[in-house]
């Protein structure tokens, strides 16, 4: 079984994140980036179903010069190979402009037809649009199983659980197919020591829009269906109330939590 | 020299991610129970922690081309130190005198039963040298093997084990006398004793200072029987054994300090920039900016000597170094760190205030954790009595 997965890099949550002043997009190199966490879910999939029975997992990422990491990280968790496209061009794209490039990169990864099962995470922690894992199915032409807390495959099909606030749902679709996997669905491993020295062996593709065949005028900032038009930093967190106990302590804190709505 | 590799330095954020995900959200509950947390062995072998110096062929990842092996090792020690001293003496000693003599001195035969399992963080295994009347004087060891057919029968005590008395320890390895050489002095050998041996007790955990949450226990044997085949290494050679053995333990006591050192620096920083005193946050007095710069000075000290002993080790490994170097700056690693260790714990509760004398503030845990660095794997006295004895001084 081909799989490719789908993996974003994005700014460390932990790490001071900003805009870039000019152009108002995520500020992508002045922070420490990872692969997002809620990626490493679908890789830990990919891994999973690989190791069940025979299978090849490639990741696939699309981002600036260090989005290589994000590739890497996978690797050293087990991923077979990896491509990275990377061109001036894509910087400021949408999601839209994303998901094209992801389609074309998609299907050149699996020797330009589709992989059996395209896995990602439900939603990158920087955008979180969560649109992307829908548009990339429409590109490819593969029916799309979204939000993932169980897979299961039989045969050439492919069946998810879903788990909703009034019912989980069991659903199924024919394999190929594109899955989009939720933080529930397992626990993704760290990588091992041996996984991150067998990681320098494995190969990493890096691929530019002509490489793909996309035109740079379809992506990038100027190409973008919706712009941030400016953007405004959070005032710093104010000093909380204190609560001085004078054998009341507790009504207070109940009355300030019912002032908040939190009671 | 200067810089660690880029293998390195992927493996500590690994590591790191590890300690702060893993370990950190549970480490105050377990400290104040004394639990020792069973369940993160086994993970901590997934990540291969405890293989790193061990050969493929018994699940380790050691390479003997790649090299820095050791190092590694040190890394991963000073990383979960950080976060956590009793988890980081957990793998230092789970290495370093659990799977180290049985790699270094066992026969493929010893080698293939205990090593697997140790590797994977299925077992854990102890080393045991000290005796409640033996611990500088090590080799004064009176616990007593005497060969009886093909079997040894132990009798004795040892005294502050660690790792010995866990639920998946799996043997303990203990200095014996078994007889006297030509010269009339006690014969000491190293034998496997597996857990649940009959005539082997486990004593009740010792109540500490600090390190709550590694396991610790005194030992005692009466007439515990083991195989022959139990003997680690030649017959006689226990001393020079251990002594090797400690060597690198030395210098994994000082990555283990480097995680407490950066971990006060890191903690005091934070503190002082946001706590305020007379309008002002409590940094902009030199009277604490400069006790700041002083664990700045510690923690770049100790790294540079850790990493310097850490890489002659592997050098050493790799036939391109004596032994005598690695033997002084492991002792001059140990001896300088676990002082600094002591003395950044003392400064970063100064700077927290009443606050750092407060369990709810990782500096009190450190604080009560950072002594017994300058006791285990030889005392500071000790290391001067190494360090010295390399400096030519006439003898008495
Ligand atoms: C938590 C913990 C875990 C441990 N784990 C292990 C383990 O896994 N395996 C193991 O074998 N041991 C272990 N030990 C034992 C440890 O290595 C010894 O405690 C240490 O070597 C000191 O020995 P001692 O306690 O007998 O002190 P002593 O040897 O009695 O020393 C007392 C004092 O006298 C000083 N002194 C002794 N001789 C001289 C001299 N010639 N010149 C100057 N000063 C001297 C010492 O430096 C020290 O200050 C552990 C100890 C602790 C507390």
């Amino acid at each position: 079984m081909n799989i490719v997965v789908c993996v974003k890099y994005v700014p460390d949550a932990q790490s001071d994140r900003s805009f870039n002043e000019a152009d108002n997009t995520t500020d992508r190199e002045g922070v420490e980036g990872l692969l997002s966490e809620l990626d490493e879910y679908a890789v830990e999939e990919a891994l999973k179903i690989a190791e069940a029975g025979e299978g090849e997992v490639t990741v696939v990422t699309v981002g600036p010069e260090q989005a290589v990491n994000a590739v890497k990280k996978a690797l050293q968790m087990g991923a077979h190979k990896a491509v990275h496209v990377s061109d001036e061009a894509i910087h400021g794209s949408d999601a839209a402009a994303t998901s094209l490039i992801l389609a074309e990169a998609v299907k050149k990864a699996a020797g330009d037809g589709t992989p059996d099962l395209v896995i990602t995470g439900m939603s990158s922690t920087d955008g979180v649009m969560g649109v992307v894992p829908a548009m990339l199915a429409e590109r490819l032409g593969l029916p799309q199983v979204t939000y993932a807390s169980e897979l299961t495959l039989h045969g050439d099909k492919v069946s998810i659980r879903r788990d909703g606030d009034a019912a989980s749902e069991t659903i199924e679709s024919t394999l190929p197919a594109l899955v989009s996997v939720t933080d529930q669905i397992n626990e993704p491993r760290y990588p091992s020591f041996k996984g991150i020295m067998a990681a320098k062996k494995k190969p990493v593709e890096t691929w530019s829009l002509a490489d793909l065949g996309v035109d740079a005028g379809r992506v990038g900032l100027d190409a973008a269906w919706t712009k941030v038009t400016s953007f405004a930093k959070r005032p710093p967190r104010e000093q909380g109330q204190l609560v001085t106990d004078e054998g009341d302590g507790g009504t207070k804190l109940a009355e300030f939590l019912s002032a908040q709505k939190f009671l | 020299m200067f810089e660690l590799s880029q293998d390195h330095e992927d493996f500590r954020k690994v590591v790191r991610d590890f300690a702060e995900r893993e370990v950190e959200p549970h480490v105050a509950q377990w400290d104040r129970d004394s639990h020792f947390p069973t369940d993160l062995v086994p993970k901590m072998g997934d990540l291969g922690l405890f293989g790193l110096v061990v050969p493929e062929e018994f699940g380790g990842s050691l390479d003997p081309d790649e090299g820095g092996a050791f190092t590694s090792l040190c890394v991963a020690i000073e990383e979960l130190g950080r976060v956590d001293q009793s988890i980081g003496i957990t793998l230092s000693a789970g290495v370093g005198l659990g799977i180290n003599p049985i790699l270094s001195y066992g026969t493929d035969e010893q080698k293939q039963q205990w090593l697997p399992d140790l590797v994977a963080g299925r077992a854990l295994a102890g080393f045991g040298l000290t005796e409640p009347d033996a611990g500088s004087d090590a080799g004064a060891t009176r616990t007593k093997a005497v060969r009886d057919g093909d079997e040894w029968v132990v009798d004795g005590a040892k005294a502050f084990i660690t790792n010995s008395g866990t639920d998946i320890t799996s043997v303990v390895t203990v200095t014996a006398r078994t007889g006297t050489d030509d010269k009339g002095r006690p014969e000491i050998s190293a034998i496997m004793i597996p857990s649940g041996t009959p005539g082997f007790t486990v004593e009740e955990p010792y109540h500490k200072l600090g390190w709550h949450i590694s396991d610790t226990h005194g030992l005692s044997f009466a007439g515990a029987r083991v195989p022959a085949t139990n003997l680690l290494g030649e017959q006689g050679s226990g001393f020079k054994q251990f002594l090797k053995t400690l060597d690198d333990g030395r210098i994994a006591i000082s990555a283990l300090a480097l995680g407490l050192i950066e971990r006060m620096l890191a903690e005091s920083t934070a503190y002082a920039s946001s706590r305020t005193a007379f309008g002002k946050p409590i940094a902009v007095n030199q009277g604490i900016s400069f006790q700041l710069a002083d664990l700045a000075v510690m923690a770049e000290t100790s790294h540079v000597l850790t990493y310097k002993a850490a890489w002659l080790k592997d050098e050493h490994d790799a036939g391109r170094r004596s032994v005598a170097e690695v033997k002084k700056a492991a002792a001059i690693a140990k001896l300088y760190t676990s002082e600094a260790a002591v003395s950044a714990t003392r400064i970063a509760t100064q700077v927290f205030g009443g606050n750092g004398f407060m369990e709810e503030y990782p500096v009190a845990r450190f604080y009560r954790d950072a002594k017994i660095l300058e006791i285990g794997e030889g005392t500071s006295e000790v290391q001067r009595m190494v360090i010295a004895r390399h400096l030519g001084l006439p003898t008495a």
